[in-house]
C-alpha cells in the first residue's frame, strides 16, 4: 500500500513559494486518510456485526428449541432424588466361613435442620433436647436462630426417634436417607473388621467408608459396585470365635492379666479361624483413639496382630528344628547344660538347674536356655537369620487388615552371636502372636511356610519349604513331650493330642534399662493333633498372676497352658475334629488281672 | 421574511422534534418493546399475586407498582430516544459518573435486604441499584473512549475502557454480583470486537479461557461438582431449577390455561428470575416463542441497523446495548431450560422490578436514539462514484 507522508515536501515547498498556509494541506492529508480507515472500520464492523447478529439468532434458536423440547416432554413428579454427582452408598456385606454375616448396611435415617424454614425453633430446640439427652437445648436454640442456613443434628436415628422427631411436626427439621453399617455380633472379631464411618455426606446420602481392619484395607473392594454387592468371605469361623473369646476372656480374668490375645490357624490353608485380642470394643460404636497414655493399652489395639513381645521359650523349638535340618543333632545328641553359660559380662543361666546334660529332646521338654544357646552356636548367626527370615519372622504379617503392617519384628540392631543365643530362646527380638503361629504352623504341616490370611482359601498353601517333612515330624514329638512329659503339662487334652511349648518372658521396661521382676508375657504355642496336625494356636496372656498357690505364679504353665487347653476343648469339636478314642491303658488292666 | 434575513426570529433547523422522530424512529424495534413490556403487565398480573398474599398486601398490589414503574420506564425511553446521539452521550456519561460515585459508596450507605449482597439503597417506597443504571452509562462512556481510539492523535481509549471494565468488575465483583460483572465484561467484549480486536488475540483469549476452565474442572472438586450437576441430564425436581422445568412441561404447547398456573406459589423468584417458568405454564410454548422471537428482533433489527451506521461512536454504544438487552434476556431463559448454569438474571422489561425497568428503559431508550434513521452520507458516495460501498 502506498502511503502520501502527511507533508510531503514537494507541495510544502509549493505551497510556501505560494504563500499558502503548509499546515492546511497537512489536515487534509488526516482527513482523508481518516476517511480512509473509517471506511475500513466500517466495513470491518459490518461483517463483524454481521456475525454478531447470526450469533444471537443462533443463541435465541437454541433456547426457543429447548423450550418446545421441554414443552413437548411428561412432567415429573417433584419428588425428591439425588441430583448431581450421586454418593454411592451401597457397601458389600461381610461374611464368615460359612456365610454367617459379620458386617451389613441398614437403611437409617440422618437428622439435619434448615433454620430459615423453622416456625419455632424455640420448642424445636426443647423438644429435641429431650429426644437425644445428649444435646444442650441451648445450644440448638442459638444454631437455629443464628445465622445458619443448615446444620446436621444426630448422623443416625433409630425408628423410634425418628418418629418422635416427626411428631414435633417442624417443617425445618429433616430427615435425609442414610445407609449404616452394622455390625451385629457386637464385640465379635472386632480387631479384624475394624470399623466404618461416614465419609462424604449429602442430604441424599452419605458414603461409608472403613476406618480400620478389613474395612478400611477392603475399602475400594466393598464400595466397588461392579461386583455387585457380592460379600467378602472370610477365614473366620464365627462359632469359634465367639468360643474363644469366652475361654480367653474368663481366662484373662482368672489370671489376672491385663490382656490377652489368641490365634487359631489352619496349618495348611493359612486361613486364621479366629483372632481375639482383648481388651476389645464394640465396632458399631468405635472408641476414639486414645490420646494419652500407652497406645498399646487401648482396646483398639490388635495385641496378636500389632502387638510385638519377646515370646520367650517358645522360639526354642526353631533352634532346634534347624540344627536338626542342618543335620548338626538329632533329637537324642547329647548337649552341655553345664550353667552358668558366660560369654563375655553376660551369664545365661536356667530356670532350674537340669543337670550338666541334657539330651536335644530333654532340652525342649526341661526348656533349657543354656542346651539352647549351645544349639545356636553350633548354627551360628548367618544361618539363624535365614531361617528365621524364611518363616516371616523378619516382616510385619501379611494379614489383610490395615493394623498388620504396624506388627513390624523388633531385630537386634546388630545381630553378634551373644544376639545369635538369646534370640534362640526368645529374648532379645520381638514378634507378634501371628507371627510365632505362622512358625508352628511351618512345623505343624510338615515344613512348609504357609502366610496366615483371613481371607476364606479353597486350597492348601505350597509355600517355600523350610524343613524336612521328618525334621518337622521329629520337632512335633519333642513338642507333644512338653506337654506329656514337660512345662505344659496341663495342655493334655484328652482325645486331641496336643503338642506344644511354653515361654516365659519377662516384660522389657518402656523406658530401657532392662526386664521388669514381676511382669511377663506368657505364651503357649500349640498344635493338635500332634500325629497330623489341624490348627495351630497360639495363645498370649499379658502380666498373668496365678494366685491360687502359696507364691504368686507367672510361667506359662500355671497360666496360660491351661487357658489354651480350654479353649482347644471347647474349640476343636466346633472345628469338626473327632477326639481320638485313646486305647486304655494296657499296663494298669493286666495288673489288675494278675492281682 | 426580513425578520428571518436579519435573525429577529430564529431560524428553526430543520422539522419539528416530534415528526422527525417518528420518522426517524426504528418502528418496529419501539413495537417490539411495548409489546414485551405488555407481556410483563400480563404476567404481572399472574405471577404476583402469591408474593403479594406472602407479604400481606393487595392481590394486585406489586400489578399497580409494575405499571406505575413501567409507565415511568416508558416515558424515560420515549424522552431518552428523542435526543440527539450527542447529547445522549453527554448525558450517559454524568449518569455514568453519577452512578459509579453511587456504586463506590454502596459499601457505607448501602443495605443487603438480608439477601447477603450490598447492592441496593433503600429509598422507603423503592430499592435502587445503582449497577442497573451503571451499565449504559458505562457502555457509552466505553464506546467513546474506543471510537476515540480510532482517531489519528486520538487517546489510547480502548486500554483506558478496559481498566475502567476491570475496576467496576471488581466492585461489581464484591458486592458480590457475578452476573452483573459478566455482563459487563460481555458489553466490553462485544464492542472490543465490532471497534476491531485482532482475530489473533480473540482466539488466544479463547484458548486461555478454555484451558483454565478445564484446569480448575480437574483440580477444585466444588466447581467440577457444580459441572457435573449441570451437565447431568436429570435435575432434582424439588430446587427452584426442577419447579421451573417441570412447569415448562407442565404447560406444554398451549399452555394450562390463564390463572391456573401451580409454578408460582412454590417458587420464590417467580415474577422476577423464573418469569418466562410462569409463562410458559400458563400461556404454553405460544408465548414463550413470542417473547423469544420478540427479543431477537430488537436485537438482530437494531445490529443490523447499526451495521449501515457510520459514526464508529453510535456504532459501538448501540452494539453493546442491544447485546447487554439480549445476554441478559438469554442468560435469564437459557437458566430456566437449563442449557446455563444457575444464575439469578432478570428478563429485561418482563420481570417485576422498580428501579431496574427505569434503567432498562432509559438503556432501550437510548438504543432507540442510536438507530434513528440519519443520513449516513450515501449521496458522497455516489458522487465519489461508489467508493467504499
Amino acid at each position: 500500500m502506498i502511503r502520501t507522508p502527511l507533508r510531503p515536501l514537494a507541495r510544502i515547498l509549493d505551497a510556501r513559494q505560494k504563500g499558502e498556509n503548509p499546515d492546511a494541506i497537512e489536515r487534509e492529508n488526516i482527513r482523508l486518510r481518516h476517511e480512509e480507515m473509517r471506511d475500513r472500520a466500517r466495513r470491518r464492523a459490518e461483517g463483524r456485526l454481521l456475525v454478531l447478529g447470526l450469533a444471537f439468532f443462533c443463541a435465541f434458536s437454541v433456547i426457543g428449541a429447548r423450550m418446545g423440547h421441554l414443552a413437548a416432554s411428561e412432567p415429573a413428579e417433584p419428588r425428591a432424588s439425588a441430583a448431581g454427582a450421586a454418593i454411592i452408598a451401597q457397601r458389600a456385606d461381610i461374611v464368615d466361613r460359612r456365610g454367617r454375616v459379620l458386617a451389613t448396611n441398614l437403611d437409617t435415617y440422618s437428622l439435619y435442620a434448615q433454620p430459615p424454614q423453622m416456625i419455632e425453633p424455640a420448642r424445636a430446640a426443647r423438644e429435641l433436647a429431650q429426644i437425644f439427652p445428649d444435646l444442650n437445648e441451648s445450644d440448638l436454640l442459638e444454631d437455629f436462630t443464628g445465622k445458619r442456613k443448615f446444620l446436621w443434628i444426630k448422623k443416625k436415628l433409630s425408628p423410634e426417634q425418628k418418629q418422635a422427631v416427626h411428631d414435633i411436626g417442624e417443617p425445618g427439621l429433616l430427615f435425609g436417607p442414610r445407609e449404616m453399617r452394622l455390625y451385629p455380633n457386637g464385640k465379635l472379631a472386632a480387631h479384624i473388621l475394624g470399623g466404618a464411618s461416614f465419609g462424604r455426606e449429602g442430604v441424599h446420602a452419605a458414603e461409608v467408608i472403613g476406618v480400620a481392619g478389613i474395612e478400611k484395607q477392603y475399602d475400594e473392594l466393598l464400595r466397588d459396585a461392579a461386583r455387585g454387592g457380592q460379600p467378602l468371605e472370610l477365614s473366620l469361623d464365627l462359632s469359634v470365635q465367639a468360643a474363644a473369646e469366652r475361654v480367653l476372656h474368663g481366662g484373662m480374668r482368672l489370671m489376672n492379666a491385663k490382656g490377652a490375645a489368641a490365634v487359631l490357624m489352619d496349618v495348611h490353608t493359612g486361613e486364621v479361624i479366629s483372632l481375639v485380642s482383648l481388651p476389645d470394643f464394640d465396632p458399631n460404636d468405635r472408641p476414639r483413639a486414645p490420646t494419652e497414655g500407652n497406645p498399646s493399652d487401648s482396646p483398639l489395639f490388635n495385641r496378636a496382630v500389632q502387638g510385638v513381645y519377646e515370646l520367650g521359650s517358645t522360639f526354642k523349638i526353631f533352634a532346634v528344628a534347624q540344627a536338626m535340618e542342618l543335620g548338626l543333632i538329632n533329637p537324642s545328641t547329647v548337649i552341655d547344660t553345664k550353667g552358668p553359660l558366660r560369654w563375655g559380662k553376660h551369664r545365661i543361666r536356667d530356670f532350674r538347674n537340669y543337670g550338666p546334660e541334657l539330651s536335644a529332646t530333654k532340652v525342649i521338654v526341661k526348656s533349657s536356655n543354656i542346651g539352647t544357646a549351645r544349639i545356636a552356636q553350633m548354627i551360628g548367626e548367618e544361618r539363624q537369620q535365614d531361617f528365621l527370615r524364611s518363616i516371616g519372622m523378619f516382616e510385619p504379617t501379611p494379614l489383610e487388615i490395615v493394623e498388620a503392617a504396624g506388627g513390624r519384628p523388633l531385630l537386634p540392631p546388630n545381630w553378634s552371636e551373644l544376639s545369635t543365643m538369646t534370640v534362640s530362646y526368645g529374648h532379645g527380638m520381638s514378634a507378634t502372636p501371628l507371627h510365632l503361629a505362622a512358625g508352628y504352623a511351618a512345623i505343624a504341616n510338615g515344613g512348609m511356610y504357609v502366610a496366615p490370611t483371613v481371607i476364606k482359601q479353597d486350597r492348601p498353601q505350597y509355600g517355600p519349604r523350610v524343613l524336612s517333612p521328618d525334621v518337622a515330624e521329629a520337632s512335633r514329638q519333642m513338642l507333644r513331650k512338653v506337654v506329656t512329659e514337660g512345662t505344659a503339662s496341663f495342655g493334655d487334652v484328652p482325645g486331641y493330642a496336643v503338642a506344644g511349648k511354653t515361654g516365659t518372658a519377662d516384660k522389657p521396661k518402656e523406658r530401657g534399662g532392662g526386664y521388669y521382676e514381676d511382669k511377663v508375657i506368657a505364651t503357649f504355642a500349640s498344635m493338635f493333633p500332634a500325629h497330623d496336625p489341624k490348627y495351630v494356636l497360639v495363645v498370649t496372656l499379658d502380666e498373668p498372676v496365678e494366685t491360687s498357690g502359696d507364691e504368686p505364679r507367672r510361667t506359662a504353665g500355671w497360666t496360660a497352658v491351661p487357658v489354651a487347653a480350654e479353649m482347644i476343648r471347647r474349640v476343636a469339636p466346633l472345628l469338626g475334629l473327632w477326639p481320638e478314642i485313646e486305647p486304655g491303658n494296657l499296663a494298669d488292666i493286666t495288673l489288675t488281672s494278675s492281682e | 421574511m426580513t425578520e428571518m434575513v436579519y435573525g429577529a426570529v430564529p431560524v428553526r433547523d430543520g422539522e419539528p422534534v416530534l415528526p422527525k422522530w417518528w420518522r426517524t424512529v426504528d418502528k418496529w424495534t419501539m413495537s417490539c418493546i411495548l409489546i414485551l413490556f405488555g407481556i410483563g403487565m400480563l404476567l404481572a398480573l399472574a405471577a404476583s399475586p402469591p408474593l403479594a398474599a406472602k407479604n400481606g398486601f393487595d392481590a394486585f398490589h406489586y400489578v399497580e407498582r409494575q405499571a406505575f414503574f413501567g409507565g415511568l420506564a416508558l416515558a424515560a425511553m420515549l424522552i431518552t430516544s428523542m435526543m440527539s446521539p450527542t447529547l445522549v452521550r453527554r448525558l450517559a456519561v454524568l449518569g455514568f459518573v453519577v452512578a459509579f460515585v453511587g456504586m463506590a459508596l454502596l459499601p457505607f450507605f448501602g443495605t443487603d435486604f438480608g439477601k447477603g449482597a450490598v447492592r441496593w439503597y433503600s429509598l422507603g417506597f423503592a430499592a435502587l441499584q445503582p449497577s442497573e443504571f451503571l451499565k449504559p452509562g458505562f457502555v457509552v462512556a466505553a464506546a467513546w473512549m474506543m471510537a476515540a481510539a480510532q482517531d489519528i492523535h486520538g487517546p489510547p481509549g480502548r486500554l483506558w475502557s478496559f481498566g475502567m471494565t476491570l475496576v467496576i468488575v471488581a466492585m461489581l465483583v464484591g458486592q458480590p454480583d457475578f452476573g452483573q460483572a459478566a455482563l459487563v465484561l460481555f458489553g466490553w467484549g462485544v464492542m472490543w470486537f465490532v471497534a476491531g480486536a485482532p482475530m489473533l488475540l480473540l482466539l488466544v483469549m479463547a484458548a486461555g479461557v478454555v484451558f483454565v476452565g478445564t484446569l480448575a474442572y480437574n483440580s477444585s472438586e466444588h466447581f467440577a461438582r457444580r459441572i457435573d450437576g449441570f451437565l447431568s441430564p436429570d435435575v432434582d425436581p424439588t430446587t427452584q431449577l426442577g419447579y421451573a422445568t417441570n412447569a415448562i412441561r407442565e404447560g406444554g404447547f398451549f399452555g394450562v390455561g390463564v390463572g391456573e398456573g401451580q409454578v408460582k406459589w412454590s417458587l420464590p423468584d417467580a415474577h422476577t428470575d423464573f418469569i418466562i417458568a410462569v409463562a410458559a405454564e400458563e400461556y404454553g410454548l405460544i408465548l414463550v416463542l413470542v417473547i423469544i422471537s420478540l427479543y431477537m428482533g430488537v436485537v438482530v433489527r437494531s445490529l443490523l441497523r447499526l451495521m449501515h451506521e457510520r459514526d464508529p461512536f453510535i456504532r459501538l454504544a448501540g452494539t453493546g446495548l442491544a447485546a447487554m438487552f439480549g445476554v441478559q434476556a438469554m442468560i435469564n431463559m437459557g437458566v430456566a431450560v437449563r442449557l446455563l448454569p444457575a444464575k439469578g438474571m432478570t428478563l429485561p422489561f418482563v420481570s417485576y422490578g422498580g428501579s431496574s425497568l427505569i434503567a432498562g428503559g432509559i438503556a432501550v431508550g437510548m438504543l432507540l436514539a442510536f438507530t434513528r434513521t440519519r443520513p449516513q452520507g450515501e449521496i458522497g458516495d455516489i458522487l465519489r462514484g461508489g467508493r467504499g460501498r
